[in-house]
This record gives structure tokens, sequence and C-alpha cells, in this order.
């Protein structure tokens, strides 16, 4: 069994504490720990020091519906939760019960998920495999592995409540040294590997506030190879609104685990936006999501199979709203 | 040895007798195993896929306070292997590492997070050396081979046999059919890692606790490697969380922990990581073959060439026996009436392969199947009447000189088809929606043991005690098939006593006599027998002391349900040992098992194949496909399997979809593949089995053919009911897409790339098409046997 580094372990009863101990060097956050952990064991922080747990802070869990239909979900609420809540949209319990296994999903979190660490096959490896290779750039070395010419990160973002969260419009309320602020979740994403969250390392993520959605549709769909356990290799999230006359008023479609952050897929959107949602407009929309990302060969299967299946993801999403 | 079961014990589904300790928990594997002052070990493995050591500095690592000891190979200089041709490792490196993850150092320490810093304290100096990763590669590189220096290259072994005149066969052939397949590698993933633990006992003996399949062997090694006479060291095998070979060679972590427990005088417990796992390996090898076949017009076969490649990584290990078990069992399915075979295992800078599941076998298995399923094609037939036409019948010899006894694979094959309807579904479901068939055949026990001696292969004591309690020993380790089972029924069925009621001391070098291990599917027709045998003598000895006690004679006594049956008397079994145990003193008796010395030919490679006995199997799988994303899912398995006899048919049952399950993860998704040197990611997230979800409904049909030297005529299931699944899933994606997979597993991009080629207007194909550049010596010509078929 791989064993954790030397750490010491935090778990403060309030926010302010939690703040404050997130400030110090080398401080990490621990909202269920089910990806940190096993990130830890296989030393992919070898600055971490501190482990600061969420666990003991009080209202951090629990998911509330208020009368206009805004959905507040406080973020240590586990993701077995959110697939049992019945008041709550399809779509979002689908996609929190893909994420892993049963047995993680009683141990993981709403904002332990949306901030999930990237990943990237030469990154979630034992450290004694990256000393055979040579530690990439998140790894604390010199280049990447992955696109060896270039001087970024391409660790992909693997949550999978995040494209549905940023197809839904969700906001993410944040709490730090300088107070709290609510940002909209697509904000709190930066597509680059290393620095893929835009919020700072002291700040902690609250809650997560879906507002008012009646007539939304909204869906989400993964790739990966088996029906359990395995992180998205691709995600569409895709959310529509259709008047009476079946014209698509509003599109939102997002792909995730194909960069490092969750994309928008504004090209798609634009097809749909003001037409008649039927066979042909979802064909053409499914078409333009193609050009938008270009996924890399570090997770499973290839690249190219990853790019041809964008497509026919969005599609096959997009066909169910209709 | 046949006996014929008469009391119903031998028959009955009934949970092992183990079960509820494993439910519950209570089983104590090698890692839950732990002493006071037991130290912890950790072993430095190469970062480097080949290079010479120029220096180990163990120094820093030697100051690190709570370390207690450090080895390196200068500390265990003999070489070892398991098979006497392939001493070619050494406990930690000597002078060489050939692949990432060969071991080089260990340290132990009183805590395992202070022996994992002394393992990162050690520092150690390569000098790199050129690199092989391909078979390719290894047949052309002539540098720095990775085993010695002489002209073999690369080469581990080769093999070169012809029987009959395959060019005659050729000749008169209406048809002949040629195709090149490749079966990636994979690892046996068994979950429990493996794990050594160390002590030296009071007497100052060695004693080693290992989760090993192969005690016997370990012990054999551990005395070499040591250079202490067997005498002084006792092997213990722990309960295993799975083998499937991956426990059945020996390997460094295993010597480590007796040397350090012997330079510490503490025990010294070495559990591997998931990763360590996958580079100890000695999993699926990865084949590249050829094969062409020669058919009459209405489908008889004559004659049959098999070409194999096989990339052994850097080690010999089982590989000289995995390489001929490439070639050799094609013939105990079908009439060949000439055949030839070529192989060649060669070395690469990879975790050594060895036996997994079906050993060898599989993936020759997979070739011929879905070439047969071609050639029908070919000739206007189905898929059944093409392999009914060349079926072996039992009581024959092959072209290769293999002795088939029972043989149920008639009654297999039309159970499935029958019980599945595939001659009505095939060719008649929707598009995306296919059914597949496929036979195979496996080995109850390999006919010569590893080190070449004529001792027994199996030997079993049984003891009973003064108040009727019965004690089994047999080294035999139970690697979770259920074979400490098996031997309870068979001698509760000798002795008429409940299988949980009786004692089995297994695995234990210093109580028990000797197994040769559970490999081979071995264990219940030569253990079982030897059990057998031992309890049959006992029960002799009972009956006639019962029978001289009461002055009757001895056929009118006989072993009933718990009790002895003497005329209209019932004395409880307990009353009738003591009666004999005061007629003869102690109740001991013993049995051995050793092969039939008739079953093999007379030729250089001619020790690997022959088996007392052979299983059949039969599959018909059911898949759906889309043709939009590649993914391939199995709905249904009917397998039925020739056991012989069910000695227990909830075990069989278990055994059968335990072999579905692992078919389908090889041929669908499981893969050991390497970026370049690198493993491709060691752990159990990256390397993919299918999950509860990807395991479809399995019909498990039970085939009794009631074999004349099984015990009670049972034969084995661990192994054979694996291989015709994965011929079958790729047969039916033939059905459902009519494109052909020639190289699993098959992955979604493969059946894509193979509907492209379709829609190109190409064959539809994903797979190989060229063989390295190697020229094999020209064959070993073996006259067939006089009673082989001919054409």
């Amino acid at each position: 069994m791989l064993r954790l580094p030397p750490l010491r372990y935090e778990a403060p009863s309030t926010l302010e504490e939690a703040v404050a101990l997130l400030a110090e060097d080398g401080a990490l956050l621990a909202a269920g720990g089910s990806d940190l952990v096993p990130n830890l064991k296989r030393r992919q922080y070898p600055t971490a020091r501190t482990i600061v747990s969420l666990r003991r802070v009080a209202d951090l869990v629990g998911i509330r519906v208020e009368s206009d239909g805004t959905i507040r979900i406080a973020a240590l609420t586990t993701l077995a939760t959110v697939v049992e809540d019945s008041r709550l949209p399809k779509v979002l319990r689908e996609a929190a019960g893909a994420v892993a296994s049963p047995q993680i999903r009683n141990q993981g979190t709403v904002g332990g998920n949306l901030c999930v660490d990237t990943r990237c096959d030469w990154l979630n490896v034992p450290d004694t495999w990256r000393q055979a290779a040579e530690p990439c750039l998140k790894a604390g070395g010199e280049m990447c592995w992955v696109a060896p010419a270039k001087k970024d990160c391409w660790a992909v973002s693997s949550s999978d409540l995040a494209p549905v969260m940023v197809a839904l419009g969700a906001e993410v309320q944040l709490i730090g040294p300088d107070g709290r602020r609510s940002i909209p979740i697509e904000q709190l994403y930066r597509n680059d590997g290393m620095a893929y969250l835009t919020k700072t390392t002291e700040e902690i993520l609250t809650e997560v506030v879906i507002g008012p959605h009646a007539g939304l549709r909204a869906t989400y769909r993964k790739l990966r190879r088996r029906g359990s356990i395995d992180f998205p290799i691709l995600g569409v999230a895709a959310a529509v609104r259709l008047d009476d006359a079946d014209i698509c008023t509003e599109a939102r479609i997002v792909l995730g685990a194909v960069a490092s952050a969750p994309l928008r897929v504004p090209t798609s959107e634009e097809v749909l936006v003001g037409r008649t949602y039927n066979a042909e407009t979802i064909a053409e929309a499914a078409e333009a999501a193609r050009k938008l990302a270009r996924p890399l060969n570090n997770t499973d299967l290839t690249s190219r199979y990853r790019t041809r299946m964008i497509p026919v993801f969005v599609r096959r999403a997009l066909e169910e709203l209709g | 040895m046949r006996s014929e079961p008469h009391l119903g014990i031998v028959g009955r589904a009934a949970p092992r007798v183990d079960a509820l300790a494993q439910a519950t928990g209570r089983v104590k594997y090698l890692d839950d195993l732990s002493y006071s002052g037991m130290l912890h070990g950790k072993i430095l493995r190469s970062t480097e896929a080949h290079a010479r050591i120029v220096a180990v500095d163990t120094s820093a690592a030697k100051a690190l306070p709570g370390v207690h000891g450090i080895l390196t190979g200068e500390d265990l200089p003999v070489a070892f292997g398991l098979l006497p041709v392939s001493q070619d490792e050494h406990a930690l490196a000597v002078d060489k590492v050939r692949h990432i993850g060969d071991p080089i150092a260990a340290v132990a320490a009183e805590h395992p997070d202070i022996a994992q810093r002394a393992m990162e304290l050690i520092e150690v100096t390569y000098e790199s050396l050129p690199v092989v990763t391909t078979m390719t590669e290894a047949v052309e590189t002539t540098e720095e081979p990775i085993h010695g220096d002489g002209p073999r290259n690369n080469r581990d072994r080769e093999i070169s046999l012809e029987f009959g005149d395959v060019d005659a066969g050729f000749d008169i052939a209406y048809h002949i059919r040629e195709d090149v397949f490749f079966y990636q590698g994979n690892n046996h993933a068994a979950l429990e890692a493996h794990g050594a633990l160390g002590v030296v006992e009071d007497d100052g003996r060695l004693h080693v606790f290992s989760s090993t399949q192969v005690p016997h062997y370990l012990h054999r090694i551990l005395a070499k490697v040591l250079e202490m006479p067997e005498s002084r060291i006792r092997v213990t095998a722990t309960p295993t969380g799975g083998g499937f070979g991956a426990k059945t060679d020996v390997f460094s972590h295993e010597l480590v922990a007796g040397q350090m427990a012997l330079i510490t005088g503490r025990p010294v417990k070495f559990v591997l990581t998931r990763e360590e796992v996958f580079y100890a390996h000695r999993g699926r090898h990865p084949v590249l073959m050829w094969v062409k076949t020669g058919f009459t017009s209405d489908g008889r076969i004559t004659a049959m060439s098999f070409r194999t490649f096989i990339d052994g990584g850097a080690y010999g290990s089982y590989g000289a026996a995995s390489l001929l078990y490439t070639g050799q069992l094609q013939t105990i399915t079908y009439r060949i009436p000439a055949y030839r075979f070529e192989g060649v295992r060669l070395f690469t800078n990879k975790p050594a392969c060895g036996p997994k599941r079906g050993h060898g076998t599989p993936q020759p298995r997979f070739g011929l199947e879905v070439h047969l399923d071609k050639a029908a094609d070919d000739l206007g037939l189905d898929p059944v009447t093409i392999r009914k036409r060349n079926l072996v019948s039992p009581n024959t010899v092959t072209v290769n000189h293999l002795r088939i006894t029972s043989c149920g694979l008639t009654e297999c094959i039309d159970r499935v088809v029958a019980d599945s309807g595939y001659l009505d579904k095939r060719r008649h479901l929707p598009q995306g929606h296919g059914i597949g068939f496929a036979i195979g055949a496996y080995m109850s026990g390999a006919g010569l043991p590893i080190y070449f001696n004529d001792m027994p292969q199996s030997e079993v004591m049984i003891k009973v005690d003064r108040g009727g309690g019965v004690t089994v020993y047999s080294m035999a380790a139970d690697c979770g098939q259920g074979s400490t089972t098996m031997l309870a029924t068979v001698v509760g069925e000798a002795l008429g006593l409940d299988p949980s009621d009786l004692v089995v001391i297994t695995a234990d070098t210093d109580l028990t006599p000797v197994d040769l291990g559970s490999y081979s599917s071995r264990v219940t027709f030569m253990a079982g027998n030897a059990a057998l045998e031992a309890a049959l003598k006992l029960t002799d000895l009972v009956l006639t002391a019962i029978a001289d006690e009461l002055d009757i004679d001895q056929d009118a006594v006989e072993i009933g349900h718990g009790v002895v049956v003497a005329g209209d008397r019932e004395i409880p079994w307990a009353e009738a040992a003591r009666i004999a145990e005061a007629r003869w003193g102690l109740l001991v008796t013993t049995g051995t098992y050793k092969p039939p010395k008739d079953i093999k030919g007379d030729y250089r490679g001619a020790g690997v194949g022959p088996s007392p006995a052979y299983s059949y199997s039969a599959c018909v799988a059911d898949v759906k496909c889309d043709p939009e994303t590649g993914h391939v899912s199995v709905e249904r398995v009917w397998l039925a399997h020739d056991v012989g006899r069910a000695i227990n048919p909830l075990l069989v049952r278990g055994q059968i979809e335990g072999s579905v399950h692992m078919a389908l993860g090889e041929v669908l998704m499981e893969e050991q593949t390497f970026r370049g040197a690198l493993h491709s990611g060691p752990s159990l997230l990256d390397y993919k089995i299918p999950t509860v979800l990807e395991m479809p409904r399995v019909e498990s049909i039970i085939v009794e053919s009631i074999d004349a030297e099984g015990p009670f005529g049972a034969k084995e299931v661990g192994q054979g009911p694996l291989l015709p699944v994965i011929p079958a899933v790729v047969n039916a994606v033939h059905d459902a897409l009519g494109i052909r997979l020639d190289a699993i597993p098959l992955r979604p991009d493969k059946v894509l790339a193979a509907l492209d080629d379709l829609e190109r207007g190409g064959p539809g194909r994903y797979g190989p098409t060229d063989l390295p550049d190697y020229t094999f010596r020209s064959p070993l010509r073996v006259d067939p046997p006089p009673e082989a078929v001919t054409v």
C-alpha cells in the first residue's frame, strides 16, 4: 500500500480558522479527500505540509430548495446525498451519480468534485513511476510530457458536476481573507492544468447556487470505459430552453474532460438559438462542437477517438432534450 | 483414480468449507500477520529500463535511525529461476537491471515510513544501455543483449516442430486460409498484492510466510538462494486473495524477506504496492501469431501451420513452457493430420511475462477459433458444422502424441448451441447485435513436474484422532479456487463424513507432504486422487477392523453417513475409528499421485502439453455494439464445461463465472501496455477490469464425462472455461457489425477503425499484417503416432 507523506492534519470548526490555516505555506484543503488522499500518496504535492479538513465546520452540509426554485447546495454535501434528493433536477442527480463509485460518492462532496484537481496520465501515477520518466511540469519538473514543445500544463478537468453546473448557470459562494464573494461558476475555472481555479488558495468554496430554472431542459452524458469508477474522458452537459413553437431560445453546451477547464461551446449554442429545435439543427450544432476542443493523449483511450466522440455525444445529448 | 460416489457428498452444491470465515473477514491473509518487533521492508526498484549498475550507495540509508537491515545484489549472488532452463534472475540486481521496476536493494526498518525514507536515500549510479521494448526490436537488436552476450541476442527460446507431412497436407487441400492475429498482454490483477514475511523461529530455523501458490517451489528456491539446507527452512503459504497464476513464480520479496529476517534476527514483512505487482507481473504474454490451415471442400482440416512470436519481457520465468503452450494444445480439440509449430520467445526490457489462467493457450485459442470462423465463411459452412467435422474423439492420440481420454466436447457444443438458439440467431439479429461461438480445451495438470524427478506430484496424508476427528494434510495451496473444499469433499465422500467436519491442513512444508502447487489446473486431479487413495486405504482399515471385531465378512460392512454399517447395526464413526485404532494402532494413511508415463511423446518439447486428462468447453456470447462509439457490451454468455464430474457443482459454477469475467476483461479492455519501457498506468484505476456493471448473465452448463482416471471421474474447471469466451465475443462482434477484430482487446477505437475500413470498401478488419523478419530453424520432424488420424 502507498503511504501518505508526513503531514499535519487540521480540522477547524469555523471557516475563518480554515481560511487562516490555508494561508500557511503548503496548506491543502480537504472536502472529503477521496481524490486528495490518493494524490498525496502518489506524492503529487511535494510542497504539501498541512491538510485542512472542513469536516468539523458547521453548516457546510445540506441542500435547500427555495420557493422560487433556487437550489442551494452546501459544499460538503456528499455526492450520494445529491443522488438521493428527489427535489433536485434529474441532470444533477445523474451527474453526481456518474462520479466514481458508490463508496466514493458516500465520501466525496459537491465542493470537492467542483474543485477536483486536474488529471494527467503522466501525473496521477506513483512517484516511483514518475522518477523513471522525470517529473512533469505539474509534478515540479521542467517539461510537459504530453506536449513537450509547449510550456503549459494540459492536465484534464475531470469533474462531472462542473460542466453541468456551468450549463445550469450556477454561481458559487467563496469565502476568503477579504470576506465573501459570489461568482458565476464559469468564472471559477481557468484553462490551465496547474492553476485551474481562479480562486486564491485561501478561498473556500462554501456553496453552489442554482437560480430559478423552470423550463430549462438539461442533460449530461459521460464517456468512460466502464459503467462505474472511471473519471470522464469526455463529458457533455447541455441545457436548452424551447418556446411553444419549438424555437430554441437559450442553449448552453459545455464539454468536460477535453481541456483543463469545462469548455462552453458557443459555436454550437449559436447554431441552436433562434432556430427550430430539430434533427437538422441538432446535427449542425453537434458538428460545430468538433472544432473547438483539442483533447490530448493524456487520459484513457486516444485523443483522436475522444475528439471523434465529441459531436456524437453532443448530438445524443441534444436529441435527448428534444 | 475412479471410485463411484454413492453418499451424495460428492456432487452436492455446498458452500466452501471456509465460506463463513472468508465472508466475515476472519481469514488471515499475509498482510494480516503481525509479530511484535516486526520490521517493515521496502524494495528499491530500477528507474532505468536497461542499465549497468555502476554503484549502489546505501550509506545514508544505513545511517537513518530505525533502519535495521539493507541488502543489495552482492548479498544474494545466487541466480535462480523457476524452470531449470531459466536460471536468469537474482533476488536483487547483480550487475544489470533489465526493466523499470527491477529490484535493486531492500531495506528493513521499524516503521514503514522509515523504510520508505531509507529507500529514497539509496543512491544508484546507472550506466544506461540500449533499450528494447518491442519484439521487432528484439529480433533486430544485436548490441547489448538483455541476457548474456552470445549469438542468441534477445531470443530466449525457440521451438520448431513438424508432425506428419504438412506440405503434403496443404497440397491436397481444397482451400487454404492464412491469418495473422495479435493478443495483447495483461496482468492477473489479483486483489491481494503479493507479500512475504520472514521469521527466525526459536530453534533458529527460518520460517517464510508468503501469499504463494507454490510453497514447494518457494522452499526449494529459498534453500538455493539463501544457501541453506531445506531442512532449516519452513514455508507456509497463506490464503491468497486471488492468484490466477500471479503467485506461481518465486519473487525477490520472498527471498529478501527470508534473508532480512536472518540478518536482523527480527520478523520482516514485505507487501508489494499495486505498482510493484505490475512490475513483478508474470502475466499473459503478448502474442503475435500466424496460422495457415488447409481444408477439404467439406471443411476437414488437412494440415495446419502455426507460428507464434511471444514477448517475454526481461526474464525467462515460465516462458519456455509458455512458448510451447502457444503451439501444443491446438490438437486436443481438432483432428489435425499434419501439424507444424514454430515459435520464439523474445526478451524485451519490460516486466517478465509468465503464466496466467490458461497459460499460453488463450492467445492461440483466440486466433484458431476466429480463423475457423472465417474459414467456415470461406467454405459456406456454419461455424458449428466446421468444428464438428474436425472434433477429436475420446480415447485417441493426437498427431503430437497427446493422449485424449474422456471428451465431452460434442455435448458441450450441443448444449450451448441449443440453449442459446445460436444457429437461428446468427445472421438474423438486428445490426449492432450479434452472436458468436467458439470452443476450447485445457489440461487437468501438467504431465511433468517442473524439475525432473520420479517422485509423486501429489502426496496426501490422513490421520484420525481418538474422537474420530479426521485431519487431511496436503501442500495444495488454496488460491481461491476451493482446493481445500475439494480435498474435504473427496475424503468426506470416502469416509461418509461432512466436508465441514474435516480438518484440512494445507500448504505448509513442515506439516504437509508435497504437492507441487496450484498451477496448470492440477490440484483436483492430482491432489484429489492422492486424497482419494489415502481415504480409501483408511476406509479399508476401518471396515476390516469392524468386520474382525464383529466376526463378520468384510463385504457385509460399508461406510454410511457418519457411521459404519454392519448388517443391521450402525456403528458411529468415532466408535468405529476407536475399534480400528485398537486393531491397527495409529490410524494414518497416505496416498500419492503420479501421472501415467504413456501420455506423452518422445521428442524435444514433448514435455509440455501432456496431461492425464483434458477438460472441454464451448461458449456462445451475445453482444451489442454501438457502431457510432465502437462500444461493445456483452449481454449474455452460455458456457458449457466438461468437468468430468462436478465434485461440488457450486464451486464449478463459481469457476465458470470467474473465468467468464476474466475472459471478458481480456477481450474487451485489459491490457498491460507501455510507453516505451514505462508502464502505461500501474494502478487499478488505469488498468481497466470489468466492474459488476459490465458482467452479463452467465448460463453455466456443467457437462460430466466421468473421466476414467480422475478422482470420482473429475477433471479441471479453474482455467478451461476462460478459453472459448474470448473468440466467441470476437466472433459475435463480426456477426453484429461485419467487422473482423484480429487484435484484442476490442477497444472502441479499434472497433471504429475496422468499421472505417469497411466503409472505405476494405475488408472491415483491424489487426496486424506482418510478422517480424525472423527465420526459424528447420523443424524437428516427428512421426505421428501410428494410431493418429490421417486424411
